[in-house]
């Protein structure tokens, strides 16, 4: 809206575009100022890739648990007040509970939508965490926080930390018995921090465990603190992403320069809405079929008892399944107590990730040298030592989170519930090992095979006898599309050179010494793949290969050639294969 | 395979790669869930003629074990006092006469009837007493407190049995079983006998009363509908987790690779 | 609020009589069919006549296949219908299911409420899907990056101004006025945390101690009942008592319950302090030295005592010393004996403190 006019005449009454421009267009432009930048919004091109409604599972979840939050907060009563409960759930008549617990099956049971709101809430917790993780597994193994969205991966880890504070705290507030077992192992571990632990716990339940106060306490925190964090961190999150713009798959005509896909309005606007309907739908739909968090099954709180098979949710699991692995360890020294088997497992496992995570992004720049923009999305395969990193942190999580249910696990495939830690505890040590290795392996054969097909093309199955005799199968030239795809190696990391000049050709001194040692060292490994075959039209990303000897893995097209790994340690080609004539003779 | 690899770059590979690991995991999901059915109960009687049929019965099918004299062998132990309750919940539940030494004996559906089961246990309970099987009002659950009963449950039985009676690992293969197919006969006499690894709940220390209690919040709690829709299996969150993942994500990953798919007009 | 480009307006999609449909599919930035009325509504088509001509349409206005769209049309609509069917069904769930006091009632409410809700929305999302996917062209657009980083002068610029500022402001020159500022924030810091004070009593040697004493009677938790050895004469029996007087009080509970065990004759051995055990009967605290889960999980045959949470294991004979697990201290012993009229109470308090390892342990 350019104009200043009001009103103009002719435009009012010729269908309903003309009309919201004419009227309330108007009205908002002539008082924001707002027809540019709003055009730019509207016209601002998404790219398209189903990883990328991740994040969006989370956004959503998150929206959600604001909404049935908020109805739950109409009718819980976050007290610890004793009372004896005489409701309407007649199997628990007679039992002494709290108020909080009280209102909990007030709400399931006499609240009308009450149980279908809890249960959406809960859900939805437990979707919310589970599309961060996807979503932030999918942003590692594409390199999508790589500069310069390196600050948005690091709050996306403080979403990922307060989303399991607020997930821990919401579930401790119904006061059963599940509950209040997570509660008194989160008293044993603060009691374990060395000098402030009893200080600290004796300050959180305003004395002694379990008292009057820990509930009230922590629902203001799950409802008003944690969720406006969470709020402005989301917000931060998304306007980052909305200010870089979002990252793209590799594919045909798409560079670190431009964007490409489909305008906000009205295509993008259209999806991302459909897809709130659908994660609204399957929240609700789950909520409908599938019983989640039943607590009248529970029980009330009840220091006496615990019941078999008491787990956290998903989400805390893994912290669980650290305390169920460590070995006793404990000192006794100088009158005091070190309780490494308590504080190790509950502090070191999630430390390392969430610093690992965090620091990251920085020590691959630094290993890699690596200062440019990236927008093009890394294909996993492309950054065969970050996937194998990745996938070994994935199995080191998955033994510890699954030895968290290793009761449950024992109880229902009929194994010695000792086996099954016993079985952890050597694999979380040499499961991420194999892991490496093997994806590491992965992935480079899958690059190889990458070469191969751009340099053959794909096999059609068809089978050619020479004149010599010699029978050779028929390829097909890669489409132009894959083709873009399969070269997209422009972001795969460079590798630094000893002695190697700047552009300006002064030699590096930040390779020299022993940090400089380590950091080549580094860098071979994380720069270690399968070179494109040379001649295929991509002048832009022809990074350096073939430092210290290497083998080069390109040949003349129409010879037998090598595909060859190098490994930038020795040199030594370490996998080779001889493939047969090119027939297209590209 | 080279049907497969034909398809696979079809736009329906992605689904299908999906689906399939959607059903292998709901078949994972599968063991976590066993149900099972409520036996009916069984009423006890005893008298002079029903003791000797026990003692050949006793001859036929246990004394391999536990010697002609019921006095024990290497194999199995002594009967003499453990009472006709103990073989009532033993034999009736099928987990005797045993079929192959195992870390525990597995609940089976019973080899002899219930008249013959009680004849053996007359006949054991002649040679030394014990705890006689509970009488049909002894394990009425007419008229009892559940509220009560849940928390005896809860305080006693659930470290094991877990808080619904689903079961639970215990150490060294051996497990405590689930609630689920139980008489309220058998539960009686577990607590009263304590078979296997299980703890004894004597009469005076929990009473035939609070007994009646338990039994009754964990018959009604096992016939109870789950209001919120499929139980789950009632483990926890084990299996909540994986349905979020599974049912959560697995759906919202469908319909964002729908959302997204590239489209293919003329195709 | 976008119309330099010139909006064709909106235009029915396949409702006009379309003989060109492949021609059009071809050409589908080329408005078909019958055009829109008149030309003259483009909104500001008469204020900036005498601008240069407006740039192509970016978008085109319908989709290649048009039959298929109108096709898609009824699918879509019919979609919104049902989901305003669930919708309007959701609010007759409400009214019309009422809670009871049975389960059923609850159970048929949550299913109606949820499948209603979650029909609603499905088709929603699948008619906007499907309205995406079928109605609106395919298009892709490409959008140029500018770089992140401002040009040079722009940055020079900012760092001119910032140290104009900083100069202006004398912060820099001062050191007093800085160093005082500085001073000034370092008491309003800490006050926040003084606050924080109130929030607990100080811990003190609360945690070395139960509420167990001389001569406190072991009740069986829930109903409260005092024991004789002889009510607990079963070899294999195991109970939860609690301290007399103590049955509602949490905080108490929360350290002070304890499981008996009865053993055989001669079955309870070393390190089991066998002066505090009465016709062999034995008392451990029930909660877990980990990280205070009760354990309760006994297993008679074994005389393991597994706790459900972690899985540390105890063996009940030898004074519930460790045997598998993450916990590294025994289970502490209740000194226990019988009053004058023959029920099991405590000789005293425990004599290691309960439960978790903490710092003032030792």
């Amino acid at each position: 809206m350019t104009s200043t006019n009001e009103a103009p005449a002719g435009a009012a009454g010729e269908g309903p575009v003309e009309k919201v421009l004419a009227g309330t267009g108007t009205f908002l432009d002539d008082r924001l100022h707002a027809a540019k930048s709003t055009r730019t919004l509207l016209k601002k091109v998404f790219p398209d890739h189903w990883t990328f409604l991740l994040g969006e599972i989370a956004l959503y979840s998150f929206i959600i648990l604001l909404l049935t939050g908020t109805f739950l907060t109409l009718f819980f009563k976050p007290s610890m007040t004793s009372l004896v409960y005489h409701g309407t759930y007649s199997r628990l008549d007679g039992v002494r509970m709290s108020e909080a617990y009280a209102s909990t099956l007030n709400i399931s049971f006499d609240v009308r939508g009450g149980l279908l709101m809890r249960q959406i809430h809960h859900w939805a917790a437990d979707l919310f965490m589970a599309a961060i993780m996807a979503h932030m597994i999918r942003i590692f193994f594409t390199g999508a926080y790589r500069k310069p969205r390196e600050l948005n991966w690091l709050i996306g880890i403080t979403l990922f930390t307060l989303g399991m504070l607020e997930g821990l705290f919401g579930y401790s507030l119904p006061d059963d018995l599940l509950s209040g077992a997570g509660l008194r192992i989160l008293e044993g571990v603060i009691l374990g921090i060395p000098i402030v632990g009893t200080y600290i716990s004796f300050f959180l339940f305003g004395g002694q465990f379990p008292g009057m106060d820990i509930i009230p306490r922590l629902y203001i925190i799950h409802v008003l603190l944690i969720p406006g964090l969470l709020l402005a961190l989301i917000t931060a999150h998304l306007f980052l992403m909305f200010h870089q713009k979002h990252t793209q798959m590799p594919g045909k005509g798409r560079t670190d320069k431009n964007v490409v896909g489909q305008p906000l309005y009205p295509y993008f606007m259209a999806k991302t809405g459909a897809f709130f309907f659908f994660v609204f739908g399957v929240l609700a739909l789950l909520s409908a079929l599938a019983q989640i968090n039943p607590v009248w099954l529970y029980g009330p709180y009840n220091p006496v008892a615990m019941s078999a098979g008491s787990q956290p949710d998903f989400y805390m699991g893994m912290l669980e399944g650290a305390l169920r692995i460590f070995p006793n360890w404990s000192w006794n020294l100088w009158g005091h107590t070190f309780a490494w088997n308590v504080l190790i497992p509950a502090l070191v496992p999630l430390g390392l990730l969430f610093t690992g995570a965090a620091l990251w992004p920085f020590l691959e720049r630094w290993i890699t040298g690596d200062q440019r923009e990236h927008h093009v999305n890394d294909r996993p395969r492309n950054a065969a030592t970050r996937t194998a990193i990745g996938i070994a942190v994935i199995t080191w999580y998955g033994i510890m989170w699954l030895e968290g249910a290793n009761d449950v696990i024992a109880d229902h495939f009929q194994i010695s519930l000792y086996t099954t830690t016993e079985i952890a505890r050597y694999a979380v040590v040499i499961g991420p090992v194999i892991a490496y290795i093997l994806t590491k392996r992965i992935c480079l054969g899958l690059q190889r095979k990458d070469a191969a097909t751009l340099l053959h093309g794909y096999e059609t199955g068809i089978i050619q006898m020479r004149p010599n005799g010699e029978y050779v199968e028929l390829h097909a030239p890669v489409p132009e599309e894959e083709r873009a795809v399969l070269e997209a190696r422009t972001t795969a990391p460079l590798p630094l050179e000893a002695g190697s000049d700047d552009d300006s050709g002064v030699p590096d001194p930040a390779l020299r010494g022993p940090v400089g040692k380590l950091r080549l060292a580094l860098n071979r490994v994380v720069t270690e793949s399968v070179p494109l075959p040379v001649g295929n039209g991509h002048g832009t990303n022809g990074h350096g290969n073939g430092h210290g000897g290497n083998g080069h893995g390109s040949s003349v097209a129409g010879e037998p050639e090598r595909a060859a790994v190098t490994s930038g340690e020795d040199g030594k080609t370490l996998l080779g294969r001889d493939s047969p004539e090119d027939p297209g003779e590209h | 395979m080279s049907w497969i690899i034909a398809r696979r770059r079809r736009p329906v590979a992605g689904y299908a790669v999906v689906l399939l690991g959607l059903i292998a995991v709901g078949v994972v999901y599968a063991a976590f869930t066993t149900q099972g059915s409520p036996a009916s109960a069984s009423s006890p009687a005893a008298s002079s003629r029903e003791t000797a049929v026990g003692r050949q019965l006793f001859v036929q099918n246990c004394s391999s074990c536990h010697g002609l004299l019921a006095q024990g062998t290497n194999t199995g132990p002594s009967l003499i006092g453990v009472g006709a309750a103990a073989v009532d919940f033993q034999v009736s539940t099928g987990r005797m006469p045993l079929k192959e030494i195992e870390a525990q004996a597995q609940r089976k559906p019973p080899v002899l009837n219930t008249a013959q089961t009680h004849a053996i246990a007359a006949y054991i309970s002649s040679l030394g007493g014990g705890p006689a099987i509970p009488g049909a009002s002894q394990v009425s659950t007419q008229g009892a407190d559940t509220g009560l009963g849940q928390q005896l449950f809860t305080s006693n039985c659930a470290q094991c049995h877990n808080f619904v009676g689903a079961g639970g690992a215990l150490t060294q293969g051996k497990y405590a079983p689930a609630l689920t197919a139980s008489t309220p006969t058998q539960i009686y006499e577990a607590m009263l006998t304590g078979p296997e690894a299980m703890p004894v709940f004597n009469d005076t220390t929990i009473t035939p009363s609070e007994k009646r209690d338990m039994i009754a919040y964990v018959t009604e709690t096992r016939s109870a509908p789950n209001p919120g829709g499929f139980s789950l299996g009632r483990v926890g969150p084990v299996t909540e987790g994986l349905v979020g993942w599974i049912g959560g994500i697995g759906a919202l990953v469908l319909s964002a690779l729908w959302i997204t798919a590239k489209r293919r007009v003329h195709e | 609020m976008s119309s330099t480009e010139g909006y064709t307006g909106d235009f029915p999609p396949g409702g006009g009589p379309d003989g060109g449909e492949a021609e059009a599919s071809r050409a589908p930035h080329r408005v078909i069919g019958t055009p829109p009325p008149a030309e003259q509504r483009t909104l500001l088509g008469t204020s900036e006549s005498d601008a240069p001509p407006a740039p192509p349409r970016e978008l085109p206005a319908d989709p290649d296949d048009l039959a298929g769209a109108s096709r898609a049309e009824k699918i879509v609509a019919a979609l919104f219908i049902l989901a305003m069917l669930a919708g309007f069904g959701f609010i007759a769930a409400y009214i019309g299911l009422p809670l009871g006091a049975s389960l059923d009632s609850v159970l048929r409410s949550n299913l109606a409420l949820g499948i209603s809700m979650g029909v609603a929305f499905m088709a929603m999302g699948v008619g906007a899907v499907i309205w995406v996917r079928r109605l609106m062209p395919d298009v892709e657009l490409t959008e140029a990056r500018k770089p992140l980083a401002s040009p040079p002068e722009d940055r020079e610029a900012f760092a001119e101004t910032f140290r104009e500022g900083a100069e202006t402001s004398q912060f820099v020159k001062r050191p007093i006025l800085r160093r005082s500022l500085i001073a000034a924030t370092v008491p309003l810091l800490l006050a926040p945390l003084v606050l924080l004070r109130d929030l607990g009593p100080l811990p003190g040697t609360k945690l070395r101690h139960t509420v167990w004493r001389k001569g406190l009677r072991l009740v069986i938790s829930d109903t409260g009942r005092p024991i004789r050895p002889a009510d607990f004469g079963s070899p294999g029996g195991m109970i939860t008592v609690i301290p007399e007087g103590y049955q509602t009080n949490d905080n108490a509970l929360v350290k002070a319950t304890a499981i008996i065990i009865k053993f055989e004759p001669g079955e309870l051995k070393y390190p089991t302090n066998l002066k505090w055990t009465v016709d062999n009967i034995v008392a451990y605290s029930k909660i877990c030295t980990h990280v205070g889960c009760p354990v309760a999980l006994y297993e008679q045959t074994t005389h393991h005592i597994l706790c459900p949470c972690h899985q540390s294991t105890f063996d009940a004979t030898k004074g519930a010393t460790v045997l598998f697990g993450p916990a590294n201290r025994p289970l502490p012993q209740l000194p226990m004996g019988v009053d004058s009229e023959g029920y099991l109470v405590a000789l005293s308090d425990f004599k290691v403190p309960v439960g978790p390892s903490f710092w003032e342990r030792g």
